[in-house]
């Protein structure tokens, strides 16, 4: 379980990415916490850099759109789902739990 | 409609495919094509350089093609569009209800260089194949003409490779059509930081080399050794297979606003289309990977409703990656720029372009975050 930052540093429609050998993105949109891998599947783009909407991120590069609640592409270019993690809030602190690495859709 | 007939089975007409199904078409579906779908951006970028095989750019997995029901006729084109359906190569006839046009562009060539060995082009994979086995020849000098975006993606690749790089440039500033004469010199300037040379504002005369390119001649008297050539000076609609149709062409299928010919059975998408653009007001072929990703969602959608009650609105939206630097640019230029993040100098920047009060466009170089937000308020 890491810490990602505080939930008052995530506001609705951002993304914290954090870095490490894998780096995981946290989302926060429409009140829920979603952390995916942050690498886009299709080429090396960041998708905490991408734009949030409803429960879907679009890759800032190349527009693939993946769902936030499974990592599953909804368009092309991208053909593959990033992974997906548990998110924990506690005590005004956002944890991704990168241990638990979810099956991709 | 029992039958469509998608022409062109590039980015475009998978996409049309994908939304024939999306939007509930059950019938009939006919794909005819040269070639297999495959992703073209990379074919100037991380293919020259090595990084992704032939493999890596298809479009789609064979699982993601049967679930299209699909009938596939690759490795014919079409030759002619009539009454009776579309006659492809091998002579066969299919007839259909509704026609989907999405047989893109085709890569313009110098006369100049007609029956010379060593002058590229780049456009398609067979293209960038036979660029990258002269690449790995090892030239000792590689001119690329045109410093437009596959112009300037070729040279990068080719100096990452470590090859001695030349690019002219017949235009005074390079790009400045699509990104204004500041911003186009901004990108000219990335060539000289990594050692390419551009000569800009000369147009080529010729070739010299017989049998095979020596060197490049230039209208100014100038003449630059090289063994290796590649031109990067536009395409155009191909087109030529729907003489006699009836369609309207004037340099792209003329469509409508929801991408629809005069007969509502017939739409064009992709770079073969030339569409009314409603935020310009003008008819304009939009030769983008996101035009002819998001085109075939508003085509298909007239084709099934039988008439136009649709029509494709969105910003335009290219990027590019030259030298290790991510270009994304959104929206339409104009000469009233401003740096709104970042600083030009470090090539690390994102600028809006205003029409009065109102943004236009946005351009960047390594700023996604910012282009994407900015872009999305556009």
């Amino acid at each position: 379980m890491i810490r990602a930052c505080s939930v008052s540093d995530l506001p609705e429609g951002e993304a914290v990415r954090l870095a490490g050998p894998v780096p995981v993105s946290v989302f926060h949109s429409e009140g829920a916490y979603y952390a995916l891998d942050d690498t886009c599947s299709h080429q090396d783009a960041s998708l905490a850099d991408g734009w949030i909407e409803g429960c879907y991120v679009e890759c800032p590069l190349h527009a693939a759109r993946f769902d936030l609640r499974t990592g599953a592409p909804d368009c092309l270019p991208a053909k593959n789902a990033v992974r997906t993690y548990p998110v924990v809030v506690a005590d005004g602190v956002i944890y991704v739990d990168t241990e638990a690495r979810q099956e991709v859709a | 409609m029992r039958t469509v007939a998608v022409v062109g089975t590039s980015l475009a007409g998978l996409r049309a495919a994908q939304e024939l199904r999306a939007q509930g078409f059950d019938g009939r579906l006919v794909m005819i094509g040269a070639e297999p779908p495959y992703d073209r951006p990379p074919l100037s970028k991380d293919f020259l350089l090595g990084k992704v095989s032939a493999g890596d750019i298809a479009l789609a997995g064979q699982d993601d093609l049967d679930a299209l029901a699909a009938e596939w006729h690759l490795g014919v084109r079409a030759e002619k569009l009539g009454r009776e359906g579309v006659t492809v190569g091998d002579g066969t006839t299919i007839a259909a209800d509704g026609y989907v046009i999405a047989t893109g562009a085709v890569a313009r060539t110098l006369d100049a260089a007609r029956n010379l060995d060593g002058v590229h082009t780049l456009r398609s994979l067979e293209d960038a194949i036979a660029l990258k086995r002269a690449l790995a020849a090892g030239p000792s000098s590689v001119v690329v003409i045109g410093a437009g975006f596959i112009g300037a993606e070729v040279a990068s690749a080719c100096r990452l490779l470590g090859h001695d790089v030349s690019v002219i440039e017949a235009m005074p500033v390079p790009l400045a059509a699509v990104l204004g004469a500041r911003m186009g010199a901004v990108c000219g300037e990335l060539h000289a930081e990594n050692d390419v040379r551009l000569s800009a504002g000369v147009p080529v005369a010729g070739f010299t080399g017989t049998g095979r390119v020596t060197g490049v001649r230039l209208a100014d008297g100038r003449e630059i050794r090289a063994d290796l050539v590649v031109a990067g000076v536009g395409a155009r609609p191909a087109t030529e297979w729907l003489t006699g149709s009836g369609l309207a062409v004037d340099d792209g299928v003329l469509v409508d606003s929801g991408c629809v010919t005069a007969n509502p059975r017939v739409i064009a998408v992709g770079d073969v289309a030339r569409y009314r653009c409603p935020l310009r007001g003008v008819r304009i072929r939009a030769e983008h990977w996101t035009a002819a990703g998001e085109q075939p969602g508003v085509a298909v959608a007239n084709l099934l409703a039988g008439s136009t009650v649709t029509h494709f609105a969105r910003h335009g939206y290219f990027w590019s990656d030259q030298y290790g630097r991510r270009l994304q640019f959104a929206g339409v230029a104009t000469e009233d720029v401003r740096i709104v993040e970042g600083d030009v100098a470090s090539k690390r920047f994102v600028a809006t372009y205003h029409r009065g009060d109102v943004p236009t466009g946005v351009f960047a170089i390594d700023s996604p975050r910012p282009f994407t937000k900015l872009r999305r308020a556009l």
